[in-house]
Order: structure tokens, then C-alpha cells, then sequence
């Protein structure tokens, strides 16, 4: 499998502070990688640069060998970043219409309406997303992000307020999309959930990717363990 | 085709959205009309030289009443980062800007047929006798409102001042925009047919409505996310 996601030498900085430095990592097609690290480490940022949302100041960043902001990336990316993305006062069902509508996904209805029922919310299909709760609110950005069935999933702290039946159902929504070939990146600061779904690992610290390879079999039975080995303040 | 259809799927969620709401389409008509009262006492509206101000002082109106529309096309974008997640998706950017004009551009429209039936109430003044050129004018200067408006509501809707910030650039802008329409309106107030020298400023009105919109679509990418 060649890669999907290469991240070649990016510096991205805030005024002058550098939110990511030097930093290289390939992400193979058909891989689910974790990025983890403490707050403010640069995952957030990293992510925004794949989704196109932001830009860096020096480096390249390909996903299947076109640029972040390129129609044909945005065709094949899912994102879900920290707001869910979708409209207060429109319904659950308006909302995924929206979002099939504008991402020339075929059959509209029967999609919208096919997501709902896989995350759940086919029987408040029509109450406004005001009116939700915040685990339904997240089980319908998921439906938003995965609507097209996107190559590349890129998602931010995807677990964030989900109770263990979601949680459950988002992973089972991830290996699905590995099983079709999809890539996700994902940040998390859930480490045991994080280490369960993923195939590599990426630990970035200050903006420096402190390491990047394999999920091991010992990082799953001690998901603490990757923290702990590389990162300054696990050595101390 | 696929553009275009992105754009009419945006039109017709924040319509779907404003008819639900109707956060500005409420202030932008109760604005219109309370103007068009206020100024049926300040001069006689039954006196000859209200002729001579009516079209200034209907597309002076329709203007103000646009910041309030124009104001809430982008900053609705705000909560839950959707504007993120639209610029994320396959939609184009252009799409965007286009969908949002197409939205603003149909929620002034309602704003100005609710004005023009309270005028010709107040006013005595009967606008519908030359529907084709009134149509006209009211289309080609509501675009050219809509587009200037959505362009410049995607720039400053980052800023915390954006609803002071937005009237104070666009108003300059749509100078030639406003002279244009109060022109051909001010003929059509007064009952008369377009003649070389209207037809000459609905041209202006088309020109810089294309200028315009080209310009949307040419910049959308750098406007939107650069």
C-alpha cells in the first residue's frame, strides 16, 4: 500500500510561535493512526493543516498526491474537528440532506436517512438539533463526517462526550471504514480506545513528532507506556 | 452544473433556516416599513416633490434594511464551526459565496415587496404600472446588494466588530450601485417608461452586478480561507 497522508518537514507557526516544528510523517493507505499528545502538543493544528483549514508557513503536505486544499482532496476527506458541524435549527435529517447535497452524495433521502438510523437518531429524524443532547449532537457529526464515505477521515477528539454505547458504535464505524480501505487520522487524549482501533501511532510534543510507527501489542496492553518512554515530562 | 447546484443547496438552507427563525427577515421588513412611516410625517406625501426623493428614499431604505440581512449570512456560520466543516467538505467556495448571495438576494426581495405595498399605501404612488422595468431594477440592484454584501460579510465575519465594521465598507462600494437604481426608480415613480437614459443606468446596474459577482467567484478561495 503506498501512503496516503505525507507530511513532509512542516513548520506552522502562530506569530511567532511554532505550533509544529519539522515535522514528517507518512500515513499508509488504508491505516488508522492516532495522533496523541498533551494539550496544546499540536494535533489540532496538524489536523486543521490535512482538512485545508490552515495554512503552514514551510514544509508540503500531500494526501493521495494532491494538496489539502484541492477539490478532489476535499471530495475524498471527512472532517470533524471540535465543533459538531452542524445546525442549530435545522433538523437532524435537514442537516445530513444538507451535507449529501453538497457533497454530490447519489440518493440524498435514502442516505440521510440510512446514517440516521446507524447512529441512532432515526426516531428524532425531525427534531431540531437545538433540542439534542450533547452524545446526539456528536452521534450526528459522525453521521455528517462519514455521509460521503470519505477516503480520508480526519477527526478531532472524536470520543469527546460519548457514552460507551457510542463509543462502541464509533468504533465500529472506524473498522467498517478500515475494512473498505478508508485512512483516519484521529487525535484523542483516550488512550485505551485509541490504542484499540489504531494500526500506528503519533506522539507529538511541542510541535515535534516524538514518535511515529507501529501500534505494538505493549502499548495496548499499557496505553501509557508510549508517554511515558518518549516525552519529556513521562522520563521526569 | 454541479457548482451551481452546491450554491442552491446553501440558498436554500439559510432560507430554510431564516424562515424558521426569521432573525432578519423581521428587522430588515419592521426597519423598511417604520422608515417608510416615519418619513410619510417628516414630508408631504401627497406633494410633488416627494417624486423627486421617492426613489432615493426606498433604495436608501432597502440598503439600510440589507446590513441587517447581509449582517447574519456568515456570522450564521459561527456556532459549532460550520463554516469549518463547509470549508472542509466538498463544497467549493465559490458555491459558498454565491449560496449565501442567493439567500440574502431573496430575503431582501421579500423586504422590498412588503415596502413598495406600505409606499404605495402611504405614498399614493403607483409603482406597478411598468412591472417588467421595475422588476428589473429591483433584481439587478438587490444582486448587486447581495453580492457586495456577502462578499464583504465572509471577510469581516471573524470580526468583533463586523456589524459596525460591514455597513462602513459596503455603503461606499454600492455609491454607483444606489445612484443607478434611484435613477430608474425615480422614473418609474413617476409613471413614465424607461427611456435611453434609464436603459444607460440599468446598464451600470448590470455591469457592476457582474464585476462583481466575477470577482466572488475569481477571489471565493482567498476570501474565504486564506
Amino acid at each position: 500500500m503506498g501512503q496516503a497522508i505525507e507530511v513532509d518537514h512542516v513548520w506552522k507557526y502562530y506569530g511567532d510561535y511554532p505550533a509544529l516544528r519539522d515535522c514528517t510523517l507518512g500515513i499508509a493507505e488504508g491505516s488508522c493512526c492516532a495522533l496523541l499528545g498533551r494539550n496544546g502538543a499540536g494535533k489540532t493544528t496538524l489536523l486543521r493543516i490535512l482538512a485545508g483549514l490552515s495554512h503552514f508557513q514551510r514544509g508540503n503536505i500531500r494526501l493521495f498526491g494532491t494538496a489539502p486544499r484541492a477539490s478532489e482532496t476535499r471530495r475524498r476527506t471527512g472532517f470533524l474537528g471540535h465543533g459538531i458541524g452542524v445546525y442549530e435549527d435545522l433538523s437532524a435529517r435537514e442537516n445530513l440532506v444538507f451535507f449529501a447535497r453538497i457533497a454530490d452524495v447519489p440518493s440524498v433521502s435514502q442516505t440521510a436517512d440510512g446514517w440516521l438510523k446507524r447512529v441512532g437518531l432515526d426516531r428524532v429524524a425531525a427534531m431540531p438539533v437545538r433540542q439534542f443532547s450533547r452524545g446526539m449532537r456528536q452521534r450526528l457529526a459522525l453521521a455528517r463526517a462519514f455521509l460521503h464515505e470519505p477516503n480520508v477521515l480526519l477527526l478531532d477528539e472524536p470520543f469527546t462526550s460519548l457514552d460507551d454505547r457510542a463509543i462502541a458504535m464509533l468504533s465500529q464505524l472506524l473498522i467498517e471504514s478500515r475494512e473498505r480501505g478508508a485512512t483516519i487520522v484521529l487525535s484523542t487524549h483516550q488512550l485505551r480506545e485509541a490504542m484499540a482501533i489504531a494500526s500506528h501511532v503519533a506522539l507529538i510534543e511541542n510541535g515535534k513528532l516524538r514518535y511515529s510507527g507501529e501500534r505494538t501489542q505493549d502499548m495496548l496492553d499499557d496505553p501509557t507506556l508510549l508517554y511515558r518512554l518518549h516525552t519529556e515530562l513521562g522520563a521526569a | 452544473m454541479k457548482p451551481l447546484y452546491q450554491a442552491f443547496s446553501v440558498a436554500r438552507k439559510d432560507l430554510a433556516v431564516e424562515f424558521r427563525t426569521k432573525e432578519s427577515l423581521n428587522a430588515a421588513a419592521a426597519f423598511s416599513v417604520a422608515i417608510l412611516l416615519l418619513f410619510s410625517f417628516a414630508f408631504d406625501p401627497f406633494s410633488d416633490t416627494i417624486h423627486e426623493l421617492a426613489g432615493g428614499l426606498l433604495w436608501l431604505t432597502f440598503a439600510f434594511a440589507g446590513a441587517l440581512v447581509f449582517n447574519r449570512g456568515f456570522s450564521r456560520e459561527l456556532p459549532n464551526e460550520c463554516l469549518d466543516t463547509l470549508l472542509a467538505s466538498p463544497l467549493e467556495p465559490s458555491s459558498l459565496l454565491i449560496g449565501k448571495a442567493i439567500g440574502v438576494f431573496f430575503l431582501l426581495l421579500i423586504v422590498e415587496v412588503i415596502s413598495l405595498c406600505v409606499f404605495g399605501i402611504f405614498y399614493g404612488m403607483r409603482w406597478w404600472l411598468h412591472p417588467g422595468e421595475l422588476a428589473l431594477t429591483c433584481g439587478l440592484t438587490t444582486w448587486g446588494i447581495a453580492i457586495v454584501g456577502s462578499v464583504f460579510g465572509a471577510l469581516t465575519v471573524n470580526l468583533r466588530l463586523r456589524e459596525l465594521m460591514l455597513p462602513v465598507i459596503i455603503y461606499p462600494l454600492l455609491i454607483p450601485l444606489l445612484i443607478g437604481a434611484i435613477e430608474t426608480t425615480n422614473t418609474l415613480l413617476i409613471e413614465q417608461p424607461f427611456t435611453g437614459y434609464e436603459w444607460l443606468w440599468a446598464k451600470v446596474l448590470l455591469v457592476f452586478d457582474i464585476v462583481f459577482t466575477s470577482l466572488a467567484v475569481a477571489l471565493a478561495e482567498t476570501i474565504l480561507v486564506n
